[in-house]
């Protein structure tokens, strides 16, 4: 199949899913936006509640997604993602951190700072651990288990600490939502987020080449050590990025680009820019049903990923060839 | 080409090259056999720089191993392992079209000279037909000559091979060793090869190099080195050396071990009483 008519469609799917999921919400199901409205409550709750939402479901469902990618291509192991790697549970921590250090919590942009911080740290530990075993992939998967299992015990350790009204907002960041989000948090997510993608794109035949193993990667040019740290660390502001705005969302980063995989191929470039727009497309949507399947009430959307993402990984392993 | 003099290396725990010397010259068809674990592919590993640290040297083009770049010696030495594990299924194109990388900028697209480049490696090994399959569902005999056009595409003028034949049957050992001696003849390519087979690299090579313990046992033509005592002496094993009728370049037999008694020879080979 030809990728650029995949590509295309994808983006044409993404902005035709963007303008129906901003007429969905709440207040029920409307598009008089699209031809102009003077009802100020109505444009209001359009551009100041649902597209904030929209455009950060987008960039975080693009985020992550990428960032899957190429953890799996780099580690050569198709169950990786931030998650897997403890790099999101070490960014939530970063954020949890803001709650009980005074200086921390003056604003709400500590959270993207404290959030990349906290994942270059567990890649760090994940890194210096795993140097010793050769970087092999079954050191990589259970250093990062073992880390995220670490990072949690510490959120609920601060948890434990703090006041009850403290933790409220927290557990949405546990679970995974995008209902604290707003304009000014997304503008400065955005511009690491997407040169961070853009410089993974860039990227893409060295990251080919480290698919074929560290002797192969040098046999053809590639600094492999040097080149899959500088990744890390690109990783590391992406899913800072995603979880300062979200908090933990599963599954995006192991689902996505194993289906596209499987559409475009393994080539990283194809792969990385039809994850990213699926990515997307999947996060809005999952997003949209989060805020209006039990409205007024809404769901995490992270528990809306976990089902899906759940279901999708328990047919993957029945399905399994090669695992 | 390669000159070697007094060269040490290996792990941190072990060192498993111990002071060797020799040279290649361009346009040689050199063959590096001995038995498991004698050094032979600890010896490609330094020579790519895999194995960071040597002592004594190491020269490609008069320079030292450890002054060239990983970058600019990909555009000189390319290698063809034994065997890839593939996490993912690259087209047989994509595959080949990465050995480019050496010559290719981080925003540099593939230009119409490297397709050109890329055809020629894959015209050459016979690859063209599968260009569109994926290497994961390659058999042993097409992998390898999909590893062979990667290689030839970074243009190398060095060409390194481990154990290339080990894992295929007669006939694709042979088509393998044949496409190597015409690149050698016609293309000028430099070959060393790594082979477990005494006899196609008797066959096939211009010079054998025969390794017991790192060092180096016996360097010389395939006559010279293929010797019942030369083998007999690195192996541990009674063999009986005779001409190919058709060829005339020397092959090995194995004895069977109940039958080393009564093999007709007085001599116990060294090692085994």
């Amino acid at each position: 199949m030809n990728k650029i008519l995949i590509i295309s469609l994808l983006l044409v799917v993404l902005v035709g899913v963007v303008i129906i999921c901003l007429g969905i919400g709440p207040t029920g199901i409307s598009y008089k936006y699209l031809t102009g409205t003077d009802n100020d409550t109505e444009s209001k709750i359009i551009y100041e509640v649902r597209l904030p939402r929209i455009l950060g479901a987008l960039l975080v469902g693009l985020g992550l997604a990428v960032a899957g990618a190429v953890l799996q291509a780099i580690l050569r192991n198709p169950l990786a993602e931030p998650y897997t790697l403890g790099i999101s549970g070490g960014a939530v921590l970063g954020v949890a951190l803001c709650l009980i250090v005074p200086f921390l919590a003056v604003t709400k942009f500590s959270f993207p700072l404290m959030a990349f911080l906290g994942a270059l740290v567990s890649v760090i530990i994940v890194y210096v651990i795993t140097s010793r075993h050769r970087f092999s992939v079954s050191s990589l998967v259970l250093s990062g288990v073992i880390l995220s299992f670490i990072c949690s015990s510490l959120v609920l350790l601060i948890f434990s600490v703090s006041k009850p009204t403290e933790i409220q907002s927290m557990l949405f960041f546990l679970m995974g939502s995008f209902a604290t989000i707003d304009y000014p948090i997304i503008k400065v997510i955005t511009i690491p987020l997407i040169a961070g993608v853009l410089t993974l794109v860039f990227f893409s035949r060295d990251i080919d080449v480290l698919t074929l193993g560290d002797e192969k990667a040098s046999h053809l040019g590639i600094a492999p050590h040097r080149v899959r740290a500088f990744l890390f660390i690109i990783t590391s502001v992406i899913t800072g990025c995603c979880v300062a705005v979200s908090g933990m969302i599963g599954f995006v980063g192991l689902m996505i680009p194993h289906i596209m995989r499987s559409i475009v191929g393994p080539k990283s470039r194809n792969l990385f820019i039809a994850s990213a727009l699926s990515g997307a497309i999947f996060l809005v949507v999952s997003d949209t049903l989060a805020r209006s399947v039990i409205a007024p009430a809404e769901l995490p959307v992270g528990v809306i990923t976990g089902i899906v993402g759940g279901v999708f990984f328990i047919g993957m392993l029945i399905n399994a060839k090669n695992i | 080409m390669l000159k070697i003099s007094n060269l040490s290396s290996g792990y941190q725990t072990k060192e498993v090259i111990k002071d060797i010397s020799f040279t290649v010259n361009q346009g040689e068809f050199v063959g590096v056999i001995g038995p498991n674990g004698s050094g032979k592919t600890t010896l490609f590993r330094t020579i790519t720089k895999i194995i960071p640290g040597y002592t004594g040297n190491l020269l490609y083009k008069e320079k030292e191993i450890r002054d060239w770049s990983v970058k600019t010696l990909a555009r000189e030495i390319a290698v063809v392992p034994q065997f890839l594990l593939m996490a993912f299924p690259f087209k047989v194109y994509d595959f080949v079209a990465l050995g480019r990388t050496p010559y290719l900028g981080r925003f540099e697209m593939i230009s119409g000279r490297d397709k050109e480049v890329i055809k020629g490696a894959m015209d050459i090994t016979g690859c063209s037909g599968l260009r569109e399959r994926m290497v994961t569902e390659l058999s042993g005999g097409e992998l390898q000559r999909v590893f062979l056009a990667q290689a030839l595409a970074q243009e190398p003028k060095l060409l390194l091979l481990d154990e290339p034949t080990s894992h295929l049957d007669i006939g694709h050992q042979v088509e393998i060793l044949h496409l190597l001696k015409q690149l050698n003849k016609e293309n000028g390519l430099t070959i060393v090869v790594i082979l477990h087979d005494l006899n196609t690299a008797g066959e096939y090579c211009n010079r054998l190099i025969l390794m017991e313990e790192g060092k180096i046992y016996k360097s010389g033509s395939p006559v010279e080195v293929l010797t019942y005592q030369n083998i007999e002496a690195v192996y541990k094993t009674v063999v009986v050396v005779k001409d190919n009728p058709i060829s005339g370049n020397p092959y090995v037999i194995p004895v069977p071990k109940d039958r080393w008694e009564t093999n007709g020879r007085t001599e116990e080979p060294e090692g085994t009483a």
